[in-house]
Order: C-alpha cells, then structure tokens, then sequence
C-alpha cells in the first residue's frame, strides 16, 4: 500500500501501481490526459513503466470549457 | 479570395471568428453554438480531471480535436510560471502548439499582467510554441510581443465578460497599422455589431466567448456573430465612403422636373 496525492486529493494505491493502472481504474484515456507527477510532465509513453511510491503528488488534467 | 481567410502560425482559417466554449449551460450547446458560429478554432481551458465523478460527460464527448482545431488557454493564471506549465500540459495531452496565452494580473479587472506576458512570450517561443497572446491594447507593448515572437497580437476590446465593446478604437487602429502578425481582438465584445466594428477597423478576426454564452438564445447569437465578422471583414475589403460634413444628394440634378 501506498499513499498518493491525486489532484489534491489522498487517495491509497497497491505496491507496484502505475499510472497506467491509475488511469485504468478511473477509466480515463490517455489520449485525453496529461499528468504531472511531483510537478513534472511524464511522457504519455513512459505511464506504464512509472511506478508509484508514498507521497507521490500526480496531477491529472485534461480540457474543459474556456475562454 | 485568399483575403478572406484567416493564417495563425501557418494554420488556414477560414473563420475569422474563434470562439470560446466556456460558461454554456450544457455542452450539448456549446457544440450547437460552436457549429452556429461557423469558427474552425475554438479555446479550451486546462483543468483537474474529476476523479470523484466518472460517469460526468467532458468537453471532448461533444468536439472533437481532429474536427475542430483547440487553443488551449491559460486561464486564471496570475505568474509566468503557471501559465508555462499549463501550456507544457497541453501540449502533452495532445501535442498542440498553438496556444493561447493569457497572464493575468487582476482579478477585479483580469487585466493582463503584461511584464509576465512577454517574459512567457519569450520562453514559450524558445521552446517551439506558437503563441496567441492576450494583451493590453498598449501598441508598445504589442510591438514588443511580436518582437519576442508572439503569433498572434490578441488585445482587448475591454475587461473579459463586461461585454462593454471596442472602447479605445485609436490603439487597436495603431496595433493593426503596425503589426506584421495577425491582430485578433479577444475580450470584452458584448454583441454582434461591436465584432463588426472591429473588423471594419482591419483586424483579422475576433474572439468571443461570453456575448454568445451569455445571449439569451446563444446558438442564434453565434449565427449573428458569424454573420457579423463576414459583413465587417468584407465592409473592411470595400473600404467605406468618405465622411462630409453635408448633404450630398444621392439622385442626379439633370432631367429635375
């Protein structure tokens, strides 16, 4: 188990979760999607090989409505 | 007519009308205004993804980024550095790089922060985007952008949502006469005939959000908006009649009963 900090929110994750299986279980599509993890971009390409530890702080963004 | 259409950092469009899709009561009519208004470019926002709420539909269910092009924005950023990582997250998401760049440095009046606007101009340039920046309608400071390497000079007609219209015709006339880059005039327009009278005054196109968003029946309000900027960029082409002091009669004297 694992503490996270998702979009400001605390959330518990499994050992070995990446952001792969974030996205999975919030059924969000990486096309639609950035993150942040820890306050840099992580590449689309590297999301199933990043893995998350305690205190790690993701930010997951996508577009809405604006001017 | 080649005249006609709108070019932004290599991009053709053939709207000079771009709108924005915030403040709609659905985005079912967002997309029906979006399509109304005719605009081939629309602004998006950059925001928190709802992890609380799956099931919520997304801006990107109703428009579709392959059909339509999006400007991401980066509104409600008040540093330089909020602003530069809300593009670099765009950018990510779906590879754009033509952005929109707003600063802010009020939240009375959500003036432009103007000396972190061209700081970010510059960086965001360097590192390969295209940037449409919203500005003051200061013709140095607008000079100034271009020559930090903005895309596109986006000055304000007045305060964003006022909806109060053109109200310094003399500067956005003097950005227009000394731009080499497209001057597209974003914020403030409340109606139809405001977007009119800044396309007659040459610039090559307007940015509306709240005067369709906020009409009482929005997706008509798009079509006029549509409708307007054509009539002010071809009255602009015909170039208008020169003012007189008096009467000029319209029928010939000769053959006067």
């Amino acid at each position: 188990m694992a503490k996270i900090q998702l979009n400001g929110k605390k959330v518990f994750i499994k050992s070995n979760y990446s952001l792969f299986d974030l996205l999975k279980k919030h059924r969000l599509i990486s096309k639609k999607i950035a993150i942040e993890l820890n306050n840099s971009i992580v590449p689309k390409a590297n999301y199933k090989k990043k893995n998350l530890k305690n205190n790690d702080k993701v930010e997951i963004v996508h577009f809405i409505g604006g001017g | 007519m080649k005249n006609n259409f709108l070019k932004v950092a290599g991009k053709i469009l053939k709207s000079r009308l771009i709108v924005g899709t915030g403040k709609y009561k659905s985005f079912s009519e967002t997309a029906k205004a979006v399509q109304a208004s005719g605009a081939d470019m629309v602004t998006v926002a950059v925001r928190r993804v709802n992890i609380l709420d799956k099931k919520k539909p997304i801006l990107t269910d109703f428009l579709n980024p392959k059909k339509i092009i999006f400007l991401p924005n980066t509104a409600g950023c008040f540093t330089s550095d909020d602003a530069l990582r809300t593009l670099r997250l765009a950018r990510e998401m779906g590879g754009w790089k033509l952005v929109k760049l707003e600063v802010l440095g009020d939240k009375k009046t959500l003036y432009p922060n103007m000396i972190e606007t061209i700081k970010s101009t510059k960086i965001l340039s360097k590192e390969g985007f295209k940037v449409m920046v919203y500005c003051t309608d200061d013709p140095l400071l607008a000079k100034k952008l271009e020559d930090n390497g903005a895309s596109a000079i986006m000055p304000l007609a007045s305060p964003i949502g006022s909806g109060l219209g053109l109200q310094n015709r003399i500067n956005i006339s003097m950005i227009i006469k000394q731009s080499k880059i497209p001057v597209i005039v974003d914020a403030g327009i409340g109606t139809a005939s405001d977007a009119t009278i800044a396309m007659e005054l040459g610039c090559d196109g307007v940015l509306i959000n709240s005067a369709i968003a906020n009409a009482k029946k929005p997706i008509l309000m798009a079509k006029a908006f549509k409708d307007a900027v054509i009539s002010g960029r071809n009255s602009y082409l015909a170039g208008r009649m020169s003012k007189n002091y008096f009467a000029i009669a319209s029928s010939p004297k000769k053959g006067l009963i």
